[in-house]
């Protein structure tokens, strides 16, 4: 149903206090109050929130496939940012 | 094979909760129907979603008229052994689906009486009744905010939504005025502070009603009669074949569970 006249929308719950939004899914809706009503609808019918975004999927800026290599591999030979290279004293217990 | 129907003893009220638990599992029922069938797949969500807050409801209330009762019936044999003749509920919601304008027109005629229904029944003396109320109202606000928002949007969109709107509700207009209507049964539980007078609620009704349909760009009939009957199992044709679906397993297979 990718029409113009029902685009796509990305939406986002935040399941508690505290919590950051959460990308779960998306839904095509004409506008954004049927496209919040959808989302209620569709994403929290299990109690699974307590507010709702939805983003129209137009107005997202995405990073480009292509240039996977350029965007994300330097980063994986940096294993020492990864803060795993430190002694945790005992007395600091559970981190 | 078919089983037979069940005896009522419909006092006051037995009654008052038949009635509203018929509403409930009707309009559900209708609801349901458009399982698997909507115009989208957010819309069939959300239709299932309302026909399940209407199942809930119509559940507790039947089991409180059982308890009222006090008898050998339950929610299952009210819902499932009654034949249309005992059915109580308003002729507007066993109106059929037909396209999506009319399921909601008659989705938003009623939602906007019930959301006002049961924010008074909220302050009923009767304690479940306002427990039921109290759950119900949340329910149907939702259902009238969703019902509004079509509303709005097939009455001012295109020229056919519009057209289709517009019929639908010249057709259910003539529905509306059973909500509203008192007979002397409920009429004792009224002056008992058990029940609401709906007459009351109706300039707030007729209020919000008008507003929305004014902005949907859509126009109310000018005609003030109106159909009753369902109330005392008058019912139009659509009923019977409703409940014939609703209920053939139960009467195929009296107590079947799987």
């Amino acid at each position: 149903m990718a029409t113009p006249n029902t685009p796509l929308w990305e939406v986002f719950i935040r399941s508690r206090n505290g919590l950051a939004h959460k990308h779960v899914g998306s839904l095509h809706a004409s506008d954004a109050t049927l496209a919040l009503q959808a989302a209620r609808d569709i994403y929290t019918r299990r109690g699974e929130g307590l507010s709702i975004w939805v983003v129209p999927s137009g107005t997202i800026t995405a990073s480009d496939p292509s240039e996977k290599g350029m965007m994300f591999e330097p980063a994986e030979s940096k294993i020492y940012r990864h803060p795993t290279f430190y002694d945790v004293p005992e007395e600091v217990g559970h981190m | 094979m078919a089983v037979a129907s069940i005896q009522v003893s419909e006092t006051p009220l037995v009654l008052y909760a038949l009635r509203r638990a018929d509403d409930a599992l009707i309009l559900g029922h209708r609801l349901s129907e458009w399982c698997g069938h909507a115009p989208m797949l957010e819309e069939d969500m959300a239709l299932a979603n309302m026909g399940l807050d209407l199942l809930g409801q119509a559940r507790e209330l039947y089991s409180y008229a059982a308890k009222v009762e006090g008898k050998d019936n339950d929610e299952d044999k009210f819902a499932y052994l009654r034949d249309v003749r005992q059915y109580r509920n308003l002729l507007l919601l066993e109106q059929p689906n037909g396209d999506f304008a009319r399921t909601m027109v008659r989705q938003f005629f009623y939602a906007s009486f019930a959301d006002l229904y049961w924010r008074a029944m909220m302050m009923s003396d009767d304690a479940t009744l306002a427990a039921i109320a109290a759950k119900s109202e949340k329910e149907s606000a939702y259902h009238l905010r969703h019902s509004s928002e079509w509303m709005i949007r097939l009455g001012d969109g295109t020229e056919e939504s519009h057209a289709r709107a517009q019929a639908a509700i010249d057709d259910l207009w003539a529905y509306t005025g059973e909500m509203f209507y008192v007979d002397d049964r409920e009429r004792a539980l009224i002056n008992g502070g058990i029940a609401v007078d709906p007459a009351t609620l109706h300039p707030q009704w007729l209020k919000t009603v008008s507003a929305i349909v004014a902005e949907a760009t859509l126009a109310l009939p000018k005609s003030d009669w109106m159909q009753q009957g369902g109330r005392s199992g008058r019912h139009s044709e659509h009923l019977g074949h409703l409940l014939s679906e609703l209920q053939s397993m139960q009467r195929t297979f009296p107590g079947v569970t799987w």
